[in-house]
């Protein structure tokens, strides 16, 4: 399932590009793209634990960018 | 106007900024000149330079200090406020240094100075980046709020995402046409400008189609909804634009990339050029400083924003002439095109059968009269053609007889018209003066005497010779693929100057077509094919580029093209590739300048040639020219627009 949301202040360009690393690594997901200028992640991940996926992508960008908020 | 462009947070930052610059500004010339050090005798006489410093350092990065502490905590060492902040308090501790070892007190100014420069960058990137967000966010306009779904004799506001598939909906004058659908009641005239910069309204009536964004002018409309919000043209568009920079140019992933080395690498040398030379000479304090600048060079931002934001630039302004384009890699391989291939109904031609020629020219108006009244019952193309160039009255009271794959017959007491192609006349025994021209031919004659003859063909579009020029003088190659027979191909050709043709291709030949020529090309050469988006989805997707025209009738093409220009103009192509020339020259520039000016700044601060100064304009400094140069590409391209131009007005 592939799901675009909107990235709230998120303020800068290499925290955006540390965050679209990060979030990459995590297991179930297949693909992620993060646009600092659009300010939008879009994102692919496995259908059954969307979700959960979601739940360490908000962990681990809230890690490299506090201020950044996941609009879900 | 350009108040508004600064969003609340970002005008209590200019107001910290331009306070604290005007503190440090006064404290700089009185200390330089009055010399603060002489107020407090004695030994603490750096005291009060430190803490009138410190104040404003205070003052302009509680933030940045805030956010290296609870970054450093999460584990975030090579965080840019964490690398600022050690920068900054190193060079307050060897100046404090300094003044307790009772040498010249010197340092304070440019410890707070490194911090105040860095948070006149960000604002700055802030402002450059929510600026270009702007400028793109203008096409977001076609958004609909609402929808008026009727029920009953009543209509009630709701989401259009709400609507569903039959529901009728109610559009009042001024109001947008929020889904695709069919006119039930009421006939007006629609805007549809936003759509494809066509600035004449487009009358609808009942029956008619009608699509969403456009804005209904006149009176009200009652329409069925045909498809749901999700499905509709203007979530289609919307999606498309608001997507646009998820496709990541090979510029783009190059920067991120020499970042994600760029910091730890500075930083790590950082770390050696405080210990060993210090360790080996001992003169600790100059080559901790030396890796002080190290530490305000390393920030990358200034690199990883200018790339996005001049790929940005120029989507934005693409967008602005009606070009969609849909990711930053499309405007990089367009750059490389070097290949159009181009569809040629409805593409190079209007797609319109529109009478070219009457012979003899002299019984012209007769001709079409006699012809219109034959056809004039007639659905097929080429018999609206005839009925449409001819403005008076055609009902006659003649009975109209369709012979299949001849013609018309028309009669009326004892008096006939008849109108078809060369087999008609032949079995009817008429003779007749065979047409000279290229395109279909229809023969006139009345009660069996010839009367002349009409050619219909095609129009080429008014633009399109003058589009083809300009991209050859760009050095392109240009490829007309068509079904048509190969005389009508050829003319068309031979009018239009392309470089190549190929007649007679069934839909699926236009694929293969286009293989061979994706086979034949160098490696690095970049291939377009232009179509207006009926039934040429597939080579749209196999292409390099895939270019739809007038896409906003097509949703195929809007989702199997890579570039979609809304208006039905071939100029926007030579226009497209100017932006897209332009796009990368910037990008190249801004990859090289920056890179460039950061390592000389290194190399010079490890020799201990330049200054913090110097550091802090490698990192500010860098920053500030390459987005100025980025917002460059979001220029005007007045000396290409042209009918697009006009068009958009």
């Amino acid at each position: 399932m592939k799901k675009v949301y909107k990235l709230e202040d998120l303020d800068c360009a290499n925290c955006a590009a540390k965050m679209e690393r990060s979030v990459a690594k995590i297991d179930g997901v297949r693909s992620v793209s993060i646009s600092f200028m659009a300010q939008r992640m879009a994102i692919e991940a496995d259908d059954d634990r969307f979700e959960e996926v979601m739940d360490e992508v908000v962990r681990r960008c809230r890690k490299v960018e506090p201020d950044c908020r996941i609009i879900r | 106007m350009k108040k508004s462009t600064l969003s609340g947070r970002q005008k209590r930052n200019l107001v910290r900024i331009i306070l604290s610059l005007a503190a440090f500004a006064v404290i700089f010339v009185v200390d330089k000149t009055v010399g603060l050090g002489g107020v407090i005798p004695g030994k603490a006489n750096w005291i009060l330079p430190f803490l009138l410093y410190l104040a404003v350092y205070l003052a302009i990065g509680y933030d940045v200090l805030w956010r290296a502490v609870r970054n450093i905590a999460h584990g975030q060492v090579f965080d840019e406020n964490f690398l600022m902040c050690i920068a900054t308090i190193g060079a307050f501790a060897l100046a404090i240094y300094r003044g307790v070892s009772g040498m010249e007190i010197e340092g304070f100014d440019e410890a707070c100075a490194v911090l105040l420069f860095y948070q006149v960058g960000e604002f700055f990137q802030d402002y450059a980046a929510g600026k270009s967000r702007k400028s793109i966010s203008a096409l977001m306009d076609i958004r609909p709020d609402y929808a008026n779904l009727l029920s009953g004799d009543t209509a009630e506001k709701v989401d259009p995402s709400e609507v569903k598939k039959g529901d009728v909906i109610r559009v009042n004058p001024g109001e947008k046409v929020p889904l695709d659908g069919v006119v039930v009641k009421g006939a007006s005239a629609l805007d549809t400008r936003a759509l494809t910069g066509e600035s004449l309204p487009r009358e609808v009536k009942e029956g008619d189609a009608v699509i969403s964004g456009s804005v209904n002018t006149s009176s009200q409309l009652d329409i069925r909804v045909e498809k749901e919000f999700y499905d509709s043209t203007v979530s289609k568009i919307l999606e498309l634009v608001e997507n646009a920079s998820e496709q990541k140019s090979k510029a783009e992933n190059f920067i991120t990339k020499f970042a994600k080395y760029y910091t730890p690498t500075v930083v790590i040398v950082a770390l050696l050029l405080a210990v060993i030379p210090g360790a080996v000479t001992g003169g600790w304090s100059t080559w901790i400083y030396r890796a002080l600048s190290f530490l305000v060079v390393s920030c990358p931002c200034a690199l990883v924003i200018s790339i996005p934001l001049s790929f940005f630039a120029g989507i934005g302004a693409a967008s602005r002439y009606g070009i969609l384009v849909k990711g930053s890699n499309y405007l990089e391989k367009f750059n490389k095109a070097d290949t159009f291939v181009f569809d040629k109904t409805g593409t190079l031609t209007k797609g319109n059968f529109a009478v070219a020629e009457v012979l003899p020219a002299e019984n012209r108006e007769n001709i079409l009269r006699l012809a219109a009244i034959a056809e004039r019952d007639s659905s097929h193309p080429i018999a609206k053609s005839i009925c449409e160039s001819y403005k008076g009255d055609t009902d006659c009271g003649y009975t109209l007889t369709n012979i299949a794959g001849e013609g018309v017959l028309a009669e009326k007491q004892g008096s006939s018209i008849c109108c078809g192609n060369e087999r008609l006349m032949a079995r009817l025994n008429v003779g007749f003066t065979p047409h000279p021209g290229v395109g279909t031919v229809v023969y006139v004659a009345e009660n069996g005497v010839f009367a002349g003859s009409i050619l219909i063909r095609d129009e080429i579009k008014d633009e399109a010779p003058s589009a083809l020029k300009s991209l050859a003088g760009m050095g392109c190659r240009t490829v007309m693929l068509t079904g048509d027979n190969a005389a009508v191909a050829g003319a068309v050709a031979a009018e239009l100057n392309v470089t190549d043709y190929k007649a007679e291709l069934l839909p699926q030949n236009k694929v293969d077509e286009v293989e061979k020529l994706l086979a034949a090309e160098e490696k690095g050469r970049v291939l377009c094919f232009v179509g207006d988006g009926i039934n040429d989805a597939p080579v749209l997707m196999r292409s390099d580029i895939g270019i739809a025209m007038g896409g906003v009738g097509s949703d195929a093409a809007i989702e199997a093209a890579d570039i979609v220009l809304m208006h039905d103009d071939l100029n926007c192509l030579p226009l497209s590739k100017k932006i897209a020339r332009k796009t990368m020259a910037v990008v190249r520039e801004n990859i090289v300048f920056s890179i460039v000016v950061k390592l000389a700044i290194l190399v010079l601060s490890a020799l201990g040639i330049t200054n913090m100064w110097v550091a802090v304009f490698g990192d500010v400094g860098v920053a500030v020219i390459a987005i100025l140069n980025a917002m460059r590409v979001n220029g005007k391209y007045a000396a290409d627009k042209g009918a697009a131009g006009k068009k958009q007005r």
